[in-house]
């Protein structure tokens, strides 16, 4: 017994030490390309890192759709990709065709009509987030995980093909009336209008989630209900309300993150199911269900993704740069499954 | 069985266990010979679909009867199938072609010169290989990823679906070495056939790509490779693997604690269920004669997974069913109808949206009907009964040591 007991543990030790090693040793060799790469040429390095900064604050503003939702269902809302794709276009069309902002338009129509935009997207993505949520996944609460995980998969299809059905296979976008030159420069590294307005959005976006989360009551209602539906509905919480208000907050953070990814990038039907994916890995990444965690995770793939995109010592390009984010993706859940930030839950691993 | 081989007549289980697959069986054997006559009947004949697109339907529903293994027997959400396809399809592609140029080595090649560079093994031998080698595929992608629960086991099988392919299409110059030859795909692949002697001896085919009933011959092979999935399919899920895989499915702690290795059990049905789409892929490679990365994206998972979701999980005939109705859809089907609308003035294409109707299928089966079109026993009774699966509530209660550390085995 008393050998059995020993050799069990020793196994155990062995394997998490080996696991331990490989992963350190995967970090080591990052750390020495980003070194690296740094010593190549310090002032391409950080140009290319605030491209990733920028980036990833989008991907952030996907990202905590993402585990805002699995925080509350335990479900991954494979839709919420889509949903931010389709918000973009409809974007889209309100800042060309409906508003019909130009790019000699004064800075107070810019202004206003983005914020205008802003406001009415996230409104409306709010709503459709919530009715996907009540038509397709309400019923499936007491399902297995399996079925509501399998009508998610129909659900972003679904939602793709209505985005394509309305825009048809065109790339969209609208015209650069936040100039793309450079608002400030130093020591040779500039950072451009159309950047600077990502951050201007994205970060009292992030603030205004931070507060209601944290100090509001329907935040702290959404808190209860994730970690025990039953105990919170026992104490008068309704859950299936604050389950809707959830989805509504998804949906609007997917209709701002699509507004700032218009500023710098053209979108079609498609674009949703990548940056989905990209955005599901960084939330996975800082710790699934973790608000800071999913901002982290996005965070650091937008570095890894323009340092591999940018950079040009030993750097394995644009070609591979799906693969690396699943391979992040996959390593993070073998070596350290609760992600960044993560607490380690049963069903985290 | 002594009765029945004394000639006694058949009891009406019997017939309706031998008797039925037996006449479906006969009905498709003799497709070929009453296809044409059968597209000359006004109104429905224009919906009949051509030998080829039957290979192509086959290929597809032996692929989701693969699928149906790991998905349908064991409950793991396979995302990323087409992985396995794609690597069935490059074996093909790489043993059978004239991609390794620099060697020049045959092994019951049909069809080509002696003389012809690159490795040209016999198909047969090939679509083995590439079933082996797709469960190694599938092995390897099993091991760090089967510890993890539902649907991080699903988004991490995605990911393998999407950098399978990925690796394809830049898999040009792996360090210097043209592997997969990039976007352009591996072209032409050897077809295949019997050879010579084996046709002057049994009067079987020498190579199907040259013969003149070459849709005859592809379309009758892939039906055989389609009932020998079957019958694997079958007696696998009889076997004490497929029980323990039911075990897993309905409660995977119980199973644990009454001695079934979870990991060691899962991995199994990852790998039997990657055999078969192996096999599909290398034989669907020789039939289009190339392995183009194009062909090898997310949807076509989803796609399978339709099939499943449609005819029943855990239910063999029920992924069959799909396999063969949505297949049918995805060759054929959909343009028909499209035609058919635009010569009644209505220009829409349903082609352009068929996944969002794949997706719509899935959705409003999970809704409407989650036992799928034919109703497997034992899922029924797990959707009404309930099973220890964690429900979407709970989760943070019901998960226990066993989900993520199996050990002992």
């Amino acid at each position: 017994m008393a050998a059995a007991a020993l050799t069990q543990s020793l196994t155990r030790v062995r394997k998490s030490g080996l696991t331990a090693i490989f992963g350190y040793a995967l970090l080591t060799v990052v750390a020495i390309w980003l070194v690296g790469n740094f010593a190549q040429d310090p002032k391409e390095f950080i140009q290319v890192g605030l491209i990733g900064l920028t980036n990833g604050l989008i991907f952030g503003l996907v990202a905590l759709g993402y585990t805002l939702v699995y925080g509350i269902l335990q479900l991954i809302n494979f839709a919420h990709g889509d949903v931010f794709a389709l918000s973009g276009l409809v974007a889209s069309t309100m800042i060309v065709s409906v508003l019909g902002l130009e790019r000699d338009a004064s800075v107070l129509g810019i202004a206003g009509g983005m914020l205008l935009t802003l406001v009415v997207i996230m409104a409306l993505f709010a709503f459709v987030n919530v009715t996907i949520e009540f038509v397709a996944y309400r019923r499936l609460r007491a399902a297995p995980r399996l079925a509501a995980l399998i009508t998610a998969v129909g659900m972003s299809f679904i939602v793709q093909n209505i985005a394509l059905a309305i825009y048809d296979v065109n790339f969209r976008s609208v015209p650069s009336f936040i100039p793309r030159s450079e608002a400030f420069a130093v020591a040779g590294i500039s950072y451009s209008w159309n950047k600077l307005a990502v951050v201007v959005i994205t970060l009292p976006v992030l603030a205004l989630l931070t507060w209601f989360v944290t100090s509001t009551k329907q935040g702290k209602a959404m808190r209860a209900v994730a970690q025990d539906p039953e105990a919170s509905a026992m104490m008068g919480i309704n859950v299936n309300r604050t389950i809707s208000v959830t989805f509504a907050i998804a949906g609007a953070l997917a209709g701002s993150a699509a507004i700032v990814y218009l500023l710098q990038f053209n979108m079609r039907y498609d674009t949703g199911f990548e940056l989905g994916l990209i955005a599901f890995t960084a939330a996975v990444l800082g710790g699934i269900g973790n608000l800071s965690g999913a901002v982290l995770g996005a965070l650091v793939i937008g570095f890894i993704q323009a340092f591999n995109e940018g950079l040009t010592w030993y750097t394995p390009g644009s070609d591979w740069t799906r693969s690396i984010v699943f391979g992040i993706l996959i390593a993070i859940l073998v070596f350290r499954p609760e992600g960044l930030l993560g607490e380690r839950t049963p069903e985290g691993a | 069985m002594v009765d029945r081989l004394r000639g006694v007549s058949l009891d009406q289980k019997q017939l309706k266990r031998f008797g039925l697959p037996a006449l479906v069986i006969l009905l498709a054997y003799f497709y070929p010979s009453y296809v044409e006559s059968l597209m000359d009947v006004p109104a429905i004949g224009d919906f009949v679909p051509s030998l080829g697109s039957m290979v192509i339907m086959i290929v597809f529903t032996m692929m989701a009867v693969g699928l149906n293994i790991v998905v349908g027997y064991a409950g793991l959400l396979d995302l990323g199938y087409v992985a396995f396809y794609a690597a069935g399809a490059y074996m093909a592609a790489w043993f059978a072609s004239q991609q390794f140029d620099q060697w020049t080595f045959h092994f019951g090649s049909v069809g080509i010169a002696k003389t012809v560079p690159g490795i040209h093994l016999s198909i047969w031998l090939v679509i083995i290989m590439a079933g082996l080698f797709t469960m190694l595929v599938g092995i390897l992608i099993g091991l760090p990823t089967l510890r993890l629960r539902g649907d991080y086991l699903a988004i991490v099988t995605l990911g393998f679906g999407e950098i399978i392919p990925q690796f394809v299409r830049n898999g040009d110059n792996v360090f210097g070495f043209d592997l997969t030859h990039g976007t352009f795909g591996i072209s032409p692949i050897d077809s295949p056939g019997f050879g010579e002697s084996l046709n002057s001896a049994l009067g079987l085919p020498v190579s199907y790509q040259q013969s003149f009933d070459r849709a005859k011959l592809f379309y009758v092979t892939a039906l055989i490779l389609l009932l020998i999935t079957v019958f694997c399919s079958i007696r696998l899920r009889d076997s004490r693997l497929g029980r323990a895989w039911i075990a897993i499915r309905e409660d995977e702690t119980a199973a644990a604690a009454m001695g079934v290795p979870l990991m060691r059990t899962k991995t199994w049905s990852y790998a039997l269920g990657a055999f078969f789409g192996g096999v599909a892929g290398a034989f669907y490679a020789s039939f289009k004669s190339g392995a183009f990365p194009a062909d090898f994206y997310f949807n076509i998972s989803v796609f399978l997974l339709c099939m499943v979701i449609l005819g029943g999980m855990g239910s063999v005939w029920g992924a069959l069913l799909g396999g063969m109705v949505l297949g049918y859809l995805n060759v054929e089907g959909l343009a028909t109808i499209g035609s058919k609308f635009n010569e009644a003035g209505i220009h829409f294409d349903p082609t352009k949206y068929q996944f969002g109707i794949y997706g719509a299928i899935i959705v409003l089966m999970m809704l409407f009907r989650p036992t799928g079109l034919i109703t497997e026993r034992r899922h029924k009774q797990e959707l009404e009964e309930g099973t220890a699966d964690t429900p979407l509530y709970d989760v943070t209660h019901e998960g226990s040591d066993t989900d993520r550390e199996p050990r002992n085995d």
